[in-house]
């Protein structure tokens, strides 16, 4: 199977494809055998997630990584407000100790709006998006975008209300985002005007912190209604083109999620949690081809599986190197 | 990549439901996030947000600023450099224009304090265009006299105390008082026997001046500019006299931030500039 493509198409839209028996590896489909005989009692999973829960790196990744994104946000407030000229600019496009970074789809806009690039925005572009090839690409979403630390709020909101029952949750094709992402580079490209920007919460979250709240926010907070009562995540999940961007630097990061399939038991807390659960498909039974599958590239690297998964199946990796953390 | 065998099962009559629902679903997300949108072309479709933007802000010959929304990427680095804070980013109710930094001349003009031009140095995006090296150079707007009836100096009269009043929170660099720091322009009361005060602080003029005693700002003749932007016409005999807009002017705002009078006297006009003024002939 290849990782790259098969990210890809999951990217874009595409429901994950299921393995059929005969492309299972030989020591996988053992595993799952020898799985088959040692089945866990519901109580034993509940005692065992329990345990878990209790554990004390229960919240490690989470905790890592709100800590990075408050302190990556702040630091271009405080920059700003004493005027130390550490970050200049806001999360569109900035200057770090006087380094040029763009935000690859603000930058890809202006480029397709505006049609000519001069040199700062380029060398900007081209900082930032080595970055992320280092850093795994959507990390930005759940490591550093303003939206998606508030939307994480909005989503326990959603996820309770939903158990109550006092919502019906709605869901839509994922592919929809594939399609958002090529109108907004059309239109960008069309009418000259980069129409995204007037619409994305991580642009507008950014610049309301550090210049001031706006009539902006009153769009913001919409969205947030919106995924709380109607559909979870939705945003990130079915329209943010900033998101595919970074997805799509990500399918050549080293840095993703590895599952092991050995100690799993497949009890789905991680696709719970996850806000692709698509990428994690891998961790249904019988869906694994081999021992150890890398998560696709439409992974945000939050972390939330690899803290919530009682049997350490899930881990950082750094490719070539051993797990991290 | 894998042998999918979809075409073999069809799908049953339930699951067909479900699709053909959630494409109706998402078919309205995009249509209502399309709407959501291209809302934002609102307020620039009759004749677009008029805002005097900073120095070397895109505009054709035309003035249309179509390239300055397009190329901005709404970062604020210009705000951030900005000495005496002139530059705002504009809301949500500007559209497209999102983002984008303006300056409210009344409030807080550009009086060019930084000389270097910081904000267009600091633009990532030649949205301020970098071929703008000097002041003089700049095209913000030009000035005119909307209301030359209550014009002080045309009534003869003088000025005393502070420009805007004690509130005013408008900051301005006053060379005599401190080269690097610009003050408010409420700590810095004028007493003047015929108010002057539009060409006294216009920064163009102020240049002039510092070049014919041969300190150029900075040190650079470079920044000398070549042409008056405002100069004072006697009129009658008496001590009254006529401040009249010169070809010189860039359209920075000070003047129309400085004018004692309520309202203004002197604003700036942003459909017009030293080159359509030249071209026209008027």
């Amino acid at each position: 199977m290849n990782y790259f493509l098969e990210s890809l198409a999951q990217m874009f839209g595409r429901a994950p494809s299921k393995p059929q028996p005969n492309e299972l590896k030989v020591e996988v489909k053992e595993i799952y055998t020898e799985k088959r005989k040692h089945k866990l009692t519901k109580e034993e999973l509940r005692a065992m997630e329990a345990a878990h829960e209790r554990s004390s790196h229960r919240h490690k990744w989470r905790n890592r990584r709100w800590f990075t994104l408050i302190v990556v946000n702040l630091l271009f407030v405080v920059s700003y407000y004493f005027d130390v000229q550490l970050i200049e600019g806001a999360l569109t496009a900035s200057r770090v100790v006087g380094f040029h970074m763009a935000d690859l789809n603000s930058a890809l806009q202006v480029m397709l709006a505006y049609k000519h690039v001069v040199l700062n925005l380029l060398i900007g572009t081209v900082t930032v998006f080595l970055l992320w090839v280092l850093l795994g690409g959507r990390t930005f979403c759940s490591w550093v975008c303003p939206y998606h630390f508030v939307a994480e709020f909005a989503e326990k909101l959603h996820v309770k209300l939903a158990d109550k029952k006092w919502i019906k949750p709605i869901t839509f094709h994922r592919g929809i985002r594939t399609v958002f992402y090529v109108i907004f580079a059309l239109l960008a490209l069309v009418t000259g005007y980069t129409v995204f920007e007037t619409l994305s919460p991580t642009g507008i979250l950014s610049r309301a912190l550090i210049y001031g709240p706006g009539l902006a926010l009153v769009w913001v907070a919409f969205l947030l209604l919106f995924e709380i009562f109607v559909s979870r995540r939705a945003w990130c999940r079915y329209v943010c083109p900033i998101g595919l961007t970074y997805g799509l630097v990500g399918t050549i990061s080293p840095i993703r999620v590895k599952y092991n399939v050995k100690d799993c038991h497949h009890e789905g807390d991680c696709r719970k949690v996850c806000e692709v659960p698509h990428v994690l498909d891998t961790t249904i039974r019988m869906r694994a081809r081999d021992v150890n599958v890398p998560i696709g590239a439409d992974c945000t690297r939050c972390g939330l599986c690899v803290d919530i998964c009682p049997t350490d199946s899930l881990n950082f990796e750094f490719v070539g190197s051993k797990k991290l953390g | 990549m894998s042998t999918e065998k979809r075409g073999k099962r069809p799908l049953s009559p339930v699951r067909q439901e479900q699709n053909r629902r959630e494409f109706i679903r998402t078919a309205i997300l995009a249509g209502g996030t399309m709407i959501a949108a291209l809302a934002g072309y609102i307020p620039l479709a009759s004749g677009g947000v008029q805002r005097l933007r900073p120095p070397g802000a895109l505009k054709d010959a035309q003035l249309d600023e179509h390239d300055f929304l397009s190329a901005c990427i709404k970062c604020g680095q210009c705000v951030q450099v900005c000495p005496v804070e002139a530059i705002k980013l504009a809301d949500l109710a500007d559209g497209f224009g999102i983002g984008v930094p303006h300056i409210e001349a009344r409030t807080q003009a550009c009086d060019f304090s930084c000389d270097g031009l910081q904000c267009v140095l600091a633009c990532p995006t030649g949205a301020l265009t970098h071929s703008l090296n000097y002041p003089a150079e700049t095209r913000m707007g030009f000035a005119r006299l909307a209301r030359p009836d209550s014009c002080l100096a045309i009534q003869g009269k003088g000025f005393k105390g502070q420009a805007r009043g004690p509130d005013f929170t408008g900051t301005l660099r006053y060379e005599e008082v401190d080269r690097w720091n610009p003050i408010p322009v409420a700590d810095h009361p004028y007493d003047l026997e015929l108010c002057d005060l539009c060409m006294r602080q216009c920064p163009i003029e102020i240049r002039i001046a510092q070049c014919e005693a041969g300190t150029p700002p900075s040190g650079d003749p470079n920044q000398c500019p070549p042409r008056h932007a405002i100069v004072f016409e006697s009129i009658g005999s008496g001590k009254a006299m006529m401040p009249v807009i010169s070809d010189g002017c860039v359209g920075c705002g000070v003047c129309e931030m400085i004018c004692p009078v309520n309202p203004t006297v002197i604003v700036i006009d942003i459909d017009r500039s030293a080159d359509t003024v030249a071209a026209q002939g008027n």
